[in-house]
């Protein structure tokens, strides 16, 4: 069984909902990255996912294209990533780490490569916004020679029928992104959000993570209600770029401090 | 080679070879979903392609000329050049023949408001004119780097009633300015139309910006017979995102006496680094929704890129030319910022028209290609724009405040 596998088969039976926390490596500053990982781990996140700085996020908000882009400044890289996810693994083997980038760098790597190396750090998923089902072959036969969990997004423009395909390429989880447009945009609807996960959820089994404009505890208890979990993400990179320049111990502290209050939300359903 | 069928590039998933494509987060997969739909439905439907060719008649003044430079052509003492003038369609440039064909997709969809991307301001320009012309509500997305090199432009869009947009976000420039208005499109898509500058980004805007475009080699080949009363031996265009270049080219790929070259930005110089060059310099890499040669780091970030011409200043290219590059078809090469001004000079002194520099870096190449060839041999420049839009920045070159 797959860490990702194994932690979803945990909540379950705890009768608990996951909790998602997305940070972008090497934002604000390099040596922050760790430290706040096993914070949000100590403060009851499920799944980290780990953005990979990329120069042009097309798909993220004002909020996270500035994480990348403060991340950028310390060249951080997807080996220098690599890298970190196996200094995480020295002390955690357990917390599922999902790499969540763009397809350019891990082209440059090579498919190949690149998933033989995250296999061999401990990575255990990968979601690669710009790789829709119709171009991820080459990806998803690399990941799937080596264990990796491939994770997709479903929008609220996705019809069923396309769906039904994406859910057949993906495994892990599927991420559902609550609104129309960028990360950290506008306001989620959760009525929206509500029809649209009770036509996703009879097309699969794996369990569907909704994100995207969850920013604060009342939301994520909200949406928690009718997904398998949340994933946050604005909302920590906004408090993290808020810190640029203190002592890493500090931001990994502050970010705790999110992270416990979605957990105790979600976790009070 | 020959045995090409060019007209069934790209095939459905939007692919030239290992090019093209649609590399995009599912946010946006609905919205060209939709796109494509309608341009494959309207592209052949007689009333639609019946107000295009109207609006080329009659808004924009085609066709264009091509003019036999005798001037400029006695003196370099090779082939004949003719240069195509879409510097005198309405707006200055061919970006028009684009815009105006998205526009009427967005028209007969009934969608209220447009966006666009620009780097130079022409295709900004051009998509505040149609806006315009049809009551569209319209917003321009420009890099701020650009909005202060480029400041008649930016007032000319405003006089047309459109917002500019300034994007302050990575390098401030045409590529951000790209993904600012795709991440407009994703959250909108209801009722936004993304009028796409060049033909690059996302399947099906390589192939639709290639076929509004085509009209220039349409009408060049025509031309040329007429004129010249043979096809013409060389064809010379300038490339950015390559719209330009592959309207002047595509009528002419089956024909396989012509030959091609697209001429990139090589800024200060390619062994320097700092260029816009990546068909001349750069690695297959996924950007802006589709796989194209790219100006890349070793990890994969894209990297900023250097030209004198605001146009050209774009790391990728669109991907049916890294296509003809790879199958050797057209002849990619480039030419440095001091070769264009120089040209810019030339062909202001000696034919009294003055070209935009995007444009003037496809006449320097032809300066070193017609001595070359046999005076019974005949060139095509394309003329893609004109320059009153630079002379700000030729002036500044020159010490001069105008
Ligand atoms: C006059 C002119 N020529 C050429 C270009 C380059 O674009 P493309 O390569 O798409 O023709 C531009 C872009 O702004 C332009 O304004």
């Amino acid at each position: 069984m797959s860490r990702i596998q194994q932690r979803v088969a945990e909540a379950k039976a705890a009768g608990k909902k996951l909790l998602v926390a997305y940070i972008v490596n090497g934002d604000p500053q390099p040596e922050v990255t760790l430290p706040t990982m096993h914070e949000m781990v100590a403060k009851g996140v499920d799944v980290i996912e780990l953005g990979v700085p990329f120069s042009d996020p097309m798909a993220e908000g004002p909020v996270i294209q500035k994480g990348h882009e403060r991340a950028l400044v310390h060249h951080t890289s997807l080996k220098g990533t690599l890298e970190l996810v196996k200094q995480f693994r020295q002390t955690n083997d357990k917390t599922p780490i999902v790499l969540m980038g763009y397809a350019n760098p891990v082209e440059r790597f090579g498919y190949q490569a690149f998933a033989t190396a995250a296999a061999d750090v401990g990575v255990d998923g990968l979601l690669t916004v710009d790789l829709p089902p119709e171009e991820v072959v080459i990806l998803k036969d690399a990941l799937d020679a080596v264990g990796l969990d491939n994770i997709f997004l479903l929008a609220p423009t996705t019809t069923v029928a396309r769906a039904q395909k994406i859910a057949e390429h993906a495994s892990g989880f599927l991420y559902y992104v609550s609104l129309k447009g960028v990360t950290g945009a506008g306001h989620l609807d959760v009525e929206d959000v509500k029809s649209k996960l009770a036509a996703f959820g009879q097309l699969t089994d794996l369990p569907v993570c909704v994100g995207f404009g969850i920013k604060d505890p009342t939301t994520a208890k909200a949406v928690a209600q009718l997904a398998d979990g949340v994933v946050v993400g604005s909302v920590l990179v906004e408090k993290m770029g808020s810190l640029e320049g203190q002592p890493a111990a500090a931001i990994a502290t502050a970010v705790g401090e999110i992270i416990g209050g979605m957990r105790a939300a979600i976790d009070s359903l | 080679m020959s045995d090409i069928d060019y007209s069934s590039f790209p095939n459905a998933a939007g692919h030239f070879g290992p090019y093209g494509g649609r590399f995009v987060s599912e946010t946006l997969v609905h919205a060209l979903d939709e796109l494509e739909s309608i341009y494959f439905s309207l592209k052949d439907d007689p009333s639609f392609q019946a107000e295009f060719d109207k609006d080329m008649a009659h808004y924009v003044g085609r066709p264009s000329p091509l003019y036999l430079a005798e001037r400029w052509t006695r003196e370099l003492g090779g082939a004949q050049i003719y240069l195509k003038r879409e510097d005198l369609n309405h707006t200055g440039a061919h970006k028009v023949n684009n815009t105006i064909g998205q526009a009427l997709l967005a028209k007969f969809t009934g969608k209220t408001r447009v966006i666009a991307e620009t780097g130079a301001g022409q295709h900004g320009v051009a998509t505040a004119t149609v806006a315009a012309r049809l009551g569209l509500k319209c917003r321009v997305y420009m890099g701020l780097d650009d909005i202060k090199r480029q400041t008649l432009n930016v007032y000319r869009m405003k006089l047309l009633g459109a917002e500019v947009f300034p994007v302050t976000s990575g390098s401030r420039t045409l590529k951000d300015a790209m993904n600012e208005a795709m991440r407009d499109w994703a959250t909108n898509v209801d009722d936004t139309f993304y009028i796409i500058g060049t033909a690059a980004g996302p399947h099906p805007y390589p192939q639709l910006v290639r076929d509004f475009q085509s009209i220039i080699g349409r009408e060049a080949r025509r031309q040329c017979l007429a004129q010249a009363g043979k096809l013409p031996d060389a064809l010379i265009a300038c490339v950015g995102g390559g719209s330009n270049a592959i309207g002047l080219f595509h009528p002419f790929l089956t024909d396989e006496s012509v030959k091609m070259y697209g001429v990139e930005a090589g800024g200060l110089g390619i062994e320097t680094g700092k260029h816009a060059a990546p068909l001349s310099k750069g690695i297959p890499g996924v950007l802006h929704g589709n796989r194209t040669y790219l100006m890349e780091d070793e990890n994969g970030q894209i990297i900023e890129t250097h030209s004198v011409s605001a146009g050209l200043d774009y790391p990728g290219v669109g991907p049916e030319h890294s296509w003809l590059k790879d199958i050797g078809r057209v002849n990619y090469v480039a030419i440095n910022d001091d070769e264009a001004l120089a040209a810019f000079r030339k062909l202001t002194l000696t034919e009294g028209i003055m070209p935009a520099l995007e444009s003037s870096h496809a006449v320097a190449y032809a300066e070193k290609l017609a001595p070359t060839m046999s005076k019974d041999q005949v060139i095509i420049v394309n003329l893609s724009g004109r320059g009153d839009k630079d002379i700000h920045t030729v002036a500044a070159l020159d010490g001069i405040t105008v």
